[in-house]
């Protein structure tokens, strides 16, 4: 029995089991979405450790069939989304008891979940476009969760906002489709080199060049996908909907979805199926570079904490594109790395936003102060992964910029390096109002009688500051070659993705079945 | 029947009325027959779980909501679309289970080409989905009717029309 499609069908069933647990029954909920998460947590492990691999549904071998692709680049994720969904789980149970309907939370959640292991694991156009639609209506639904004015105002932007770039993903899959006959990653990708990629290098048709379409299609993706990974011109919905959201899905959308759906999505497109080309990658780097400056600029005039940390994950957002879109093997490593990098210390920082909003009510940062004294971990946890936002050593930020920094000089991108330095230091000094306002200086009167959160949340925050300190371990040669350069040749080495999948190879295929 | 349509004061008129509590019927009957003859003819559970939903939604608009969801309420529609998912999900997984670990393999007999019973788990695919999408789609208009504002009212004048359980 194979354990891939379990990565996928684990949280679709939870996704359907949770509204039916009677509402008294909470705590059963609670248990329920804990076991899950843990359940994930070990399947991505256990899927780190097998051999990449496909895997057909149904035994329809590919081009015909559904199929999913396990390498480098998607173990890497896999592992990211479930350890990361793990912790604010846990986190979870304790912060949603102000929220009526947690089972429905809980459902919803890892509906959003299974869509974006969905993504990761796919190597279909169009089952690609399901699951990012399953994972963006679901995180429509959970943006709206709280069902104030303004969080339904948020959601609602969101939504129509999220349905263009939908639309046009959709159409760019309709497009090629027509164009070249096949959903399937590898095919697609087979069929475009054929015809001669983005560079217009293939024969002329009676329709014309392959290429004029091709363009097109690329376009909308770049635009489409963008949109999920809110890149600076398609940012407008971010800034609304992280901060609306029930802190444990500001912490999944910040950290998990907008990489997933975004940023692995948009990779995946552009490097296995299209084909990265010069002016592909420029304009990946113009997008990522735009994000970081915008990003951070914004940033530093907020006072609402949880907006701040938005436009913040616009402006990290913009760091791991550059690194991409710089198309080099340590460029791409280097992405990886800050994209491993934020989706830890993000969510932390939304979890401590979180915990100081539980307990104050507020999220003002000039409403707050010296919430150190009553709340020490929180305080802590948050200082670290500040400073690890802020790329300060040895936290795990500094290694990956400092690698996003190096790959650019190496690449001859002396501007965009000098940006990604100057961002940096923007981002220290944003992160200092935020440590000075919120957690150090005087304690308020009004805050004498607050304390720390509940030990759950407490343990969350805990586990993500550890991590903070761990994954720099990531730069050490050893495990960077396993997890980091492993999926940078998965997405690089185009070829070899259309050998895995095309080859005969198959997990489940009819090769298999012919033993059973 | 007679006793709930002298009732109610919200649906439409007597002639509506008599015409959909005839018609429903039929509109339901063939939404079965097409999801019952999914894999035989243009159809299939989500365009006849569609129809389905359209002979509630008749009802919900003849009669009024109240009659509705003493037909179908709110709880049990939410329960049943998460049985329909739910089904869906195990006839996958039984691929994975029963068929030689291959998920969503259809390891059911095949039968014989245009028989009623045949192409194995895709007629039982069908009904999960049926159930599935006209749960969702009575479930999606009773809410968007449920919640109204005064003309003029702010978020606190909300009226809801049923209680979730």
């Amino acid at each position: 029995m194979d354990l891939l499609p379990l990565i996928v069908a684990v949280p679709l069933l939870a996704g359907f089991v949770l509204p039916l647990v009677p509402k008294r029954a909470e705590r059963l909920a609670d248990g329920l979405a804990l076991l899950t998460a843990a359940v994930l947590a070990a399947l991505s492990i256990v899927a780190l450790r097998m051999p990449d691999c496909i895997y057909a549904i149904g035994g329809w071998n590919p081009p015909i069939g559904i199929n999913f692709v396990l390498d480098g680049a998607s173990k890497l994720m896999l592992l990211v989304v479930c350890v990361i969904t793990f912790v604010i789980t846990l986190y979870s149970p304790a912060y949603m008891v102000r929220f009526t309907g947690k089972r429905k939370f809980y459902a919803l959640f890892f509906l959003m979940v299974a869509g974006m292991n969905g993504v990761v694991l796919t190597g279909d156009m169009f089952n690609l476009f399901v699951f990012i639609e399953i994972a963006s209506i679901a995180s429509y639904a959970l943006v709206g969760f709280g069902c104030q004015k303004e969080e339904l105002e948020a959601s609602f932007r969101y939504l129509v906002l999220g349905s263009v770039a939908s639309s046009m993903i959709l159409l760019g899959i309709a497009l090629l489709y027509a164009k070249m006959g096949t959903v399937n990653m590898a095919h697609l990708s087979d069929k475009i080199a054929a015809a001669g990629g983005l560079g217009g290098a293939g024969p002329t048709t009676p329709e014309g060049k392959a290429s004029a379409l091709l363009i097109f299609a690329t376009v909308l993706f770049i635009c489409g996908l963008g949109l999920k990974a809110a890149l600076v011109p398609f940012h407008a919905w971010l800034p609304d909907a992280h901060p609306s959201a029930p802190t444990p899905i500001s912490a999944m959308l910040s950290g998990l979805l907008i990489k997933t759906v975004g940023v692995y999505a948009l990779a995946r497109v552009l490097f296995s199926v299209i084909g990265i080309t010069p002016v592909v990658s420029n304009v990946l780097m113009i997008l990522g570079a735009l994000s970081m400056v915008v990003g951070v600029f914004v940033a530093i005039g907020q006072w609402d904490f949880k907006r701040l940390l938005a436009y913040h994950s616009i402006s990290q957002m913009g760091y791991i594109v550059l690194a991409i879109g710089l198309a080099t093997p340590l460029g791409v490593v280097a992405g990886l790395f800050h994209l491993v990098n934020h989706a830890i210390f993000k969510p932390l920082l939304f979890l401590t936003a979180g915990s100081v909003e539980y307990r104050t009510g507020t999220r003002q940062l000039d409403q707050m102060g010296g919430l150190n004294k009553k709340m020490p971990v929180t305080g802590t946890t948050s200082f670290i992964a500040s400073m690890s936002i802020a790329g300060v050593p040895p936290f795990n930020g500094f290694f990956s910029k400092l690698l996003i920094i190096i790959a650019c000089f190496q690449a001859g991108r002396y501007g965009f390096a000098i940006a990604a330095v100057v961002v940096s230091i923007l981002t220290l000094a944003s992160f200092t109002k935020v440590q000075k306002y919120a957690f150090f200086g005087p304690l308020k009167q009004k805050w004498g009688r607050i304390t720390e959160v509940p030990a759950t949340m407490a343990a969350a925050m805990a586990l993500l500051a550890v991590l903070c300190l761990a994954s720099s371990a990531l730069m050490l040669k050893g495990p960077r070659e396993f997890l980091l350069g492993n999926a940078q040749r998965s997405l690089t080495e185009r070829q070899e993705y259309v050998e895995r999948v095309l080859g005969n190879k198959h997990a489940g295929g009819d090769e298999s079945l012919k033993s059973f | 029947m007679k006793k709930l349509a002298t009732e109610e004061r919200d649906g439409m008129s007597t002639i509506v009325r008599t015409v959909t509590r005839w018609v429903s019927a039929f509109i339901i009957l063939y939404g079965l027959y097409i999801v019952a003859y999914g894999h035989l003819t243009p159809g299939g559970g989500f365009p006849g779980g569609v129809i389905m939903a359209g002979g509630f939604v008749l009802l919900m608009l003849a009669f009024g909501k109240k009659r509705l969801t003493a037909l179908l309420p709110v709880a049990r529609a939410s329960a049943l679309d998460c049985l329909g998912a739910l089904g869906f999900w195990l006839l996958a997984v039984a691929g994975l289970v029963f068929g030689g670990g291959v998920f969503f393999r259809n390891f059911l007999p095949h039968g014989l080409r245009l028989r009623l019973w045949s192409a194995g788990i895709i007629p039982l695919c069908n009904v999960a989905i049926a159930l599935k999408v006209t749960a969702s789609l009575v479930l999606m208009l009773v809410a968007l009717s449920v919640l109204r504002v005064k003309a003029g009212g702010t978020d606190e004048d909300f009226v809801s029309d049923i209680e979730e359980e």
